[in-house]
């Protein structure tokens, strides 16, 4: 067996083990750290598809970033993990046959002879091949207009991220320049109309007398 | 050397652990984010294999901005929990039902 075939199947048996470990951990801590070995071999995974840049940049943006957050909010959250296991298993039963239904379908359609997925040979690129610098060039003529769509998407994402965990302080005393614009006379000033003299009743009983 | 189908039945049994993961931890929705980004992981291995099989960048590219969604998505999903469990002090999918009446 080749190197590269051994390494394959190490990668993904520890991937399988990872994810497994990452639905049924009892600590979300623990969920998140496998998580994060699943990804690291799934960046492995990619280096044996020659795809390094991506490989690099999983590791850089998952495991370095993401996960980080992951791991932050798990620790900020006060989660009452007995209440969250209750009935943990109950729906075991139905999700485990609509897994093993769509890996055994999986299976038939893409391992079989007449998908004829065999018969493509893996490419072998030259040794002065550059993957980042291929994917660049795509990325910045070809694919130019998503690429702009993915730097908004992720400003987007920044901006609602901040605005919807803000909260503001009791003592702020900014001033809302639109509500200050929008204010109108009557909201400031109160006219009552009262008549100018009011006939006691006490005086009138008096002068029937 | 390792044939395609290969990567792409593992990358079926993530998607599908990722299913049995949502299904399983309804009452906790930090795993079921995890589900999801497993789930995004298993498939951008099937756009990076079919790309190095077929020698067509434009399948890397793809998991490219599948990253920067799921990125987006993650940040995002984990603000709206935030504040979910400053309101309900639960991470309870059961208990989002405000909207229900």
């Amino acid at each position: 067996m080749e190197f590269k075939t051994i390494l394959f199947y190490l990668f993904s048996a520890i991937t399988v083990v990872a994810a497994l470990r990452v639905i049924t951990a009892r600590n979300p801590v623990h969920a998140a750290l496998f998580l994060v070995l699943a990804f690291f071999n799934m960046a492995g995974l990619w280096m044996l598809l020659q795809a390094e840049f991506l490989a690099l940049a999983l590791i850089m943006v998952y495991v370095g970033a993401v996960m980080v957050l992951f791991l932050f909010v798990v620790m900020m959250l006060d989660i009452n993990i007995e209440r969250v296991r209750q009935g943990f298993w109950n729906n075991l039963p139905l999700g485990a046959l609509v897994g093993l239904l769509m890996v055994g379908e999986m299976a038939v359609v893409v391992s079989g002879r007449y998908f004829s997925l065999a018969n493509l040979p893996p490419q072998s690129m030259p040794a002065n091949y550059s993957n980042t610098k291929e994917l660049a060039r795509l990325l910045y003529t070809e694919y130019a207009y998503p690429f702009e769509i993915a730097s908004v998407i992720l400003l987007v994402a920044i901006v609602a991220a901040v605005m919807l965990t803000l909260r503001g302080r009791k003592d702020n005393k900014a001033m809302h320049s639109s509500d200050q614009i929008a204010v109108k006379a009557k909201d400031r000033m109160r006219l009552v109309k009262m008549s100018p003299e009011v006939e006691l009743p006490a005086v009138a009983a008096k002068e029937g007398e | 050397m390792v044939p395609l189908s290969h990567y792409l039945i593992l990358a079926a049994i993530l998607f599908a652990i990722s299913i049995v993961g949502i299904f399983l931890n309804r009452k906790n929705l930090i795993v079921l984010l995890m589900a999801i980004e497993l789930m995004l992981m298993a498939v951008n291995l099937n756009f990076v294999a079919f790309s190095h099989y077929l020698n067509d960048l434009s399948g890397q590219l793809f998991v490219f901005f599948i990253l920067v969604v799921a990125a987006a998505e993650s940040g995002i999903g984990l603000a709206i929990l935030v504040v979910l469990f400053r309101n309900l002090s639960s991470i309870d999918v059961e208990d989002l039902d405000t909207l229900k009446g």
